[in-house]
């Protein structure tokens, strides 16, 4: 169980963070660092995606805004007529869709949060699994740009539609009810809950990353990478594997978006935008390519300080730079963790 | 029995009849040599018969099932393993993982059982790491398992990717030049190699460039010429055909 | 519709089309000389109108041009020596990540010595009122500007890669580095030449279409992106195609206004962008051995 070994660190990490930042008094780092929990989860999808199967994504902010955006646009729809019909009237016995006051005291009926959970996800698998399978014939330069227009069709189409709220997004998201007196939400008094489920999130994403990488599928993800025609004679079907790791990073990305949305109470046209899929690269990139841990202390680090102000208006070039010097002089990232079974051997 | 029978394949690149009706047959538990000058076609009909390309015509009917309308990883998935001529191991995985890969076709954990680490999948790991360790063990490179694949040595390359191959518990192993790059006492190694592994009763095909190899090691060789098979026959047959030596040696030799 | 509307909407195509493929074509050089992607090449036409903006307030309109043109080949080649010319054996995607790294910080540079506003060149002749008529079609004399200076671009350069002798070793080197090295062609400086050109022309470019669509520090991005949708759609490196496929792209962004909102004019290339890489990769006018990568 040695692999599982820094997953203890963090969670002692997680831990004692909160407990230092609530006895001195600056319980406001927690939301912060629950926003870097949601954007880790994001990069540490997309570590597996480039780092172990190799496939570069410069779009995947648009998977993050799909399951951002469908759950918020579900979960605020208006469903008053629908719950007047008969599939609507089974629908509130069952518990999904929900009656409730709002504060004017006129009666709101709305879905069920697991229903425009469940939705945004299934709605994301489908995109990816469309974008996916042409996409994923391409290889270099090329996969870059399918991916980079794919990220850039999102950002178009969110920003030109009325449902998705247009330039300004969309806003007064509801909480997301995960248990009573428990829910996804701004509010000060849940700061810490919600603190501790996203970096559940985290684990759990991390979790079930180092089991992949250590499994069968793992291995045959790191053979791809390695050499795709050999992958192919071994009796890998690379294709399929590609996809199905493709769609997997996508709905990390895509789950991270939908909580962070109920959380910030809102989302906007910039999360999908490419620069917000540029940071996600640049943070598989410091953290080193093929390094789980890495990702998640880049994802961790960058975003912290950059969602505190600490790169000013400087930010968006904190990145360039990062990503430039990363490339140029540690290609291989460098947070390099010792121990790994294989030595590193320069470059690709 | 005829494990392997290839029938009237053509292909063609452009202009270029790379591969032009050719048909034969491997008997199983044979050794087959494929020898010719420079471009004979003789890549192209390896990559044909492996699945990496596909033929403009023709059948390949393996084990009685026909396989040219296969892709590449289902070919394998039937029992047909090969080796690279430019050594294509994985790179950034030790040997031992490089050969545990091999193992895939004869395993069946999939990625929600990967992600899940579910009991059932530990004993398959254990098992596809013991059976790695023996392919390596009976190759003698059981102590290059941790090192990085591509940081050995060209010969001991070769060996982890003939444990590759040979991981998969193959019935038909294609070798694509498996003496390039090896000198004389490497070659001879590799002949007892082959023996053995014939030995272990799997059918062997290979490509060759180097005669004596072939020659030792080969039931049948058959002789490929601008595409198209020449002679066919014992290594003593083949070594007398006046055709094979005119095409090798030239007119003047005969 | 009436032949002057359609002819109207051509003609707004022609001029988009043809920036599009003067960006193309910068791409092209790069990608020739190096089998890089340089994804910062929209903002050399962002430095190149910028610095003239600045330098027209205290010298006349042709020297600052011909000023930002210089000073962007300067940046184009300093691109080159600091981030590009050292690397040996790059793998493709670590090219791309730097790439797309340098714009960024030539973006953020931008925005940092010039700020966010908007600004652009005044027009070459005439101002934004004046107009001219063409067969029925009312068009600013600053397109006929920017359709002539992409011409006289694509002419020159063609001559250029033809019959000059440093235009030759150019393409020596794309075709074959080590051959080209043997030959005492200093490949390096091919490489640094390349990116000057690519920068120069794209300065030029975005000079003389900054009177029409404004200049900002932001507005390289989008530039680059039609830009190469541009090239593969003509088949990367090939540079007639990258005229014909810029005009295409320019007319069909055109029309489609015409049908849907102005909102979704972009996703229109970007479609146009993936339905290439699905079903010909190697562009229109690319064969299949050409469309494979080529690797620096």
């Amino acid at each position: 169980m040695k692999r599982y070994l820094p997953l203890f660190f963090i969670i002692a990490a997680v831990i004692a963070i909160q407990v230092w930042v609530t006895a001195c008094d600056k319980s406001f780092y927690l939301t912060q660092l629950t926003m870097s929990a949601y954007y880790t989860i994001v990069v540490i999808g997309l570590c597996m995606l480039m780092g172990y199967a190799g496939q570069i994504s410069l779009g995947h902010a648009g998977f993050f805004a799909i399951g951002g955006y469908c759950s918020a646009a579900l979960s605020g729809a208006d469903c008053t007529v629908f719950s007047h019909s008969a599939t609507g009237n089974l629908f509130v016995k069952l518990g999904l869709l929900m009656v409730k006051q709002d504060l004017y005291g006129s009666s709101l009926v709305q879905l069920h949060p697991w229903i425009c959970f469940g939705a945004a996800i299934l709605i994301t698998i489908f995109i990816a699994y469309l974008i996916g399978m042409p996409v994923l014939r391409l290889k270099g330069h090329y996969l870059a740009m399918a991916t980079l227009g794919f990220g850039s069709i999102i950002y178009k189409i969110v920003l030109g539609t009325k449902v998705f709220g247009g330039a300004d997004g969309l806003s007064g998201v509801s909480p997301f009810e995960i248990t009573k007196g428990f829910s996804i939400c701004g509010s000060m008094a849940m700061r810490v809950p919600n603190y501790y489920f996203a970096w559940l999130l985290v684990i759990l994403a991390a979790l079930f990353m180092q089991n992949l990488l250590h499994s069968r599928a793992g291995r045959a993800l790191r053979a791809i990478h390695g050499n795709e025609e050999a992958a192919n004679a071994m009796g890998i079907d690379t294709a399929r594997y590609k996809l199905n790791l493709f769609v997997i990073s996508a709905v990390f990305a895509s789950v991270a978006g939908i909580f962070l949305t109920h959380f910030n109470g809102g989302i906007g046209p910039s999360e999908a935008s490419t620069m917000k899929s540029v940071r996600y690269v640049s943070m598989v990139a410091v953290g080193g390519m093929a390094n789980l841990w890495g990702s998640i202390l880049a994802g961790i680090g960058l975003n912290f300080l950059s969602l505190r102000g600490y790169f000013g208006s400087f930010d968006e070039a904190v990145f360039g730079v990062i990503l430039v010097v990363i490339m140029l002089f540690a290609p291989n990232g460098i947070l390099f963790k010792p121990g790994i079974p294989w030595k590193r051997k320069g470059e690709n | 029995m005829d494990l392997l029978e290839v029938r009237k394949l053509h292909r063609s690149f452009g202009g270029l009849h790379a591969v032009n009706d050719v048909s034969f047959t491997v008997k199983k538990g044979s050794v087959k040599g494929i020898i010719g000058p420079n471009g004979a076609g003789k890549t192209t009909l390896f990559n044909l018969i492996a699945g990496a390309t596909k033929a403009d015509s023709g059948t390949i009917v393996f084990n009685e099932k026909p396989v040219h309308d296969k892709p590449c990883h289902e070919i394998a998935r039937l029992g047909i393993m090969r080796t690279f001529q430019n050594i294509k191991l994985f790179s950034k995985m030790t040997c031992l993982e490089n050969v545990m890969v091999g193992r895939h076709v004869k395993s069946k954990a999939g990625m929600a059982a990967g992600f899940l680490n579910t009991p059932a999948t530990w004993r398959e790991e254990k098992e596809i790491r013991e059976i790695a360790l023996a392919k390596m063990e009976i190759l003698g490179i059981p102590h290059l398992a941790d090192t990085d694949a591509q940081s050995l040595a060209f010969g001991q390359q070769r060996h982890v990717e003939l444990a590759r191959a040979l991981a998969g518990e193959p019935r038909l192993l294609l070798l694509d030049e498996p003496a390039a790059g090896l000198n004389m006492q490497e070659t001879e190694e590799l002949g007892k190699t082959i023996a053995a592994i014939k030995d272990l009763g799997i059918t062997i095909l290979l490509v060759e460039h180097d005669m004596s190899l072939v020659m030792s090691v080969s039931d049948e060789i058959n002789v490929l010429c601008f595409g198209q098979v020449i002679a066919q026959g014992s290594p003593r047959d083949i070594q007398k055909n006046p055709e094979v030596i005119r095409v090798y040696l030239g007119d003047d030799n005969a | 519709m009436s032949f002057a509307l359609i002819l109207q909407y051509l003609l707004s195509g022609i001029t988009t089309g043809s920036i599009y493929a003067i960006v193309a074509i910068g791409f092209n050089i790069i990608y020739n000389t190096t089998g890089i992607i340089n994804f910062a090449q929209g903002e050399f036409l962002m430095i190149g109108a910028m610095t003239a903006i600045s330098f027209s307030a205290f010298m006349p309109l042709p020297a600052a041009i011909g000023c930002a043109v210089c000073i962007t080949a300067l940046v184009g080649a300093l691109v080159e020596i600091l981030f590009i010319r050292w690397l040996k054996n790059p793998s493709v995607l670590r090219m791309i990540i730097i790439t797309i790294g340098v714009s960024i910080l030539l973006r953020e540079a931008g925005l940092h010595i010039w700020d966010e506003k908007v600004r652009s060149l005044p027009y070459f002749t005439g101002n934004e009122c004046s107009s001219i008529s063409f067969m029925g079609a009312h068009i600013s004399p600053q397109v006929v500007w920017v359709l002539s200076v992409c011409a006289a671009m694509v002419l020159l350069l063609t001559l250029f890669f033809k019959y000059t002798l440093t235009g030759k070793s150019m393409r020596a080197c794309s075709a074959n580095r080590r051959a080209a090295i043997l030959c005492g062609i200093n490949a390096k400086n091919m490489v640094t030449l390349s990116f000057m050109i690519s920068a120069a022309i794209g300065a030029l470019a975005g000079c003389v279409i900054s009177p029409l669509t404004q200049t900002h520090y932001d507005c390289g991005a989008p530039l680059a992106i039609k830009g190469f949708i541009v090239a593969i759609l003509g088949g990367l490196g090939n540079t007639t195609a990258a005229v014909v496929a810029g005009l295409l792209l320019g007319i069909i962004e055109a029309a489609s206004i015409s049908v849907m909102p102005v909102a979704y004019k972009d996703v229109i290339s970007i479609t146009v962008l993936l339905a290439i890489l699905f079903f010909k990769p190697s562009g229109l006018f690319g064969n299949k051995e050409a469309g494979r990568l080529k690797e620096f």
